[in-house]
């Protein structure tokens, strides 16, 4: 049994208060109508399988029944750290930095 | 902002009310159960039950709430009352405000008053979920019995309320008292929460107060 920190009760709870709600940071496009179909279908269906440091949306159903996120290890099912939404998470995986930040690109040429 | 109906949603004259656990016939139990018995339970009936929503990090919110109710905005997980009215937290924008039956209507415009032009919501959900008193010495054993959540007093001071997980379902657990803890519970389930607290409790001895 996990126990799952609840950013809004402030404390640890049992993990059959909540709920799974799959993948984090997910951005609805500001305009679904200019969207084309591959554009929406990705929005819409497509979703990382990450092994290893992933952003998840949960739910705390039993108690509070507000959403936030939590940063999971999915491989060890370890939770890094919970965190409520509209804020950014201090736990991040290099392969989830973006190529194009100019980290990458430097540490690219160094290499 | 839009006009908002608040009127009277019990019935006048001489309705016929039923409580949740109406069938029970808990008022023919009374008395009946084990001498010293570890676990009283009791129905509160026919109380109002509204939920308050609104933005807990408003301080006119907050103010307004004080100013209508004479209770301080109580934050995560607590619970504040005064006499018969008790006030409690949710969720980090929700809260919900039991006064005693009848008050409702007055109770719910004089919090529209207080929070005029501020964005918040209330709304009379008496009808859709009751409260249960358990009291007495072996309270906290029935507890731990149904619920993962820690009841130790280290944990679970009075003027706590938590919304958990409790036997196959879900409630709200309030402390009152060193020895008296309220479950709000959802209408539907009472009959659930009724067999299951007097299974729970058979072996410290259940009296029924009406």
């Amino acid at each position: 049994m996990l126990h799952i920190f609840c950013p809004h009760c402030g404390e640890l709870r049992s993990e059959e208060e909540f709920h799974a709600s799959g993948q984090a940071h997910i951005a609805r496009p500001l305009d679904p109508n200019s969207c084309t179909d591959e554009e929406w279908g990705t929005y819409m269906f497509f979703r990382d399988n990450l092994r290893g440091i992933h952003h998840e949306l949960w739910d705390h159903v039993a108690g509070c029944r507000q959403y936030f996120n939590v940063t999971r290890n999915t491989e060890t099912y370890e939770i890094l750290e919970t965190y409520k939404i509209g804020e950014q998470p201090k736990v991040t995986a290099r392969e989830n930095t973006p190529a194009t930040s100019a980290a990458v690109n430097e540490r690219g040429e160094n290499v | 902002m839009s006009a908002i109906n608040v009127f009277e949603q019990n019935p006048s004259g001489n309705a016929r009310a039923e409580s949740p656990l109406h069938h029970a016939d808990l008022r023919s139990l009374v008395g009946k159960g084990r001498q010293n018995a570890g676990v009283t339970l009791r129905e509160h009936k026919f109380l109002g039950h509204l939920t308050l929503r609104g933005d807990g990090h408003d301080e006119a919110f907050a103010s307004a709430v004080q100013k209508a109710l004479g209770l301080e905005l109580p934050g995560a997980l607590q619970l504040v009352s005064s006499g018969d009215t008790s006030l409690q937290w949710v969720g980090p924008d929700e809260w919900l405000l039991i006064v005693p039956g009848g008050q409702e209507v007055e109770v719910e415009q004089k919090l529209r008053d207080a929070a005029a032009g501020l964005h918040i919501q209330v709304v009379n959900v008496s009808g859709g979920q009751s409260l249960l008193e358990l009291r007495g010495p072996n309270v906290r054993q029935v507890l731990m019995k149904s619920t993962s959540y820690d009841v130790h007093p280290n944990n679970f001071p009075v003027g706590k309320a938590v919304g958990t997980v409790f036997a196959k379902s879900q409630l709200v657990i309030r402390r009152t008292g060193e020895e008296t803890w309220e479950l709000v519970i959802r209408r539907s389930f009472s009959d659930y929460w009724w067999l299951w607290l007097q299974d729970a409790s058979a072996e410290y001895g259940l009296a029924i107060e009406a």
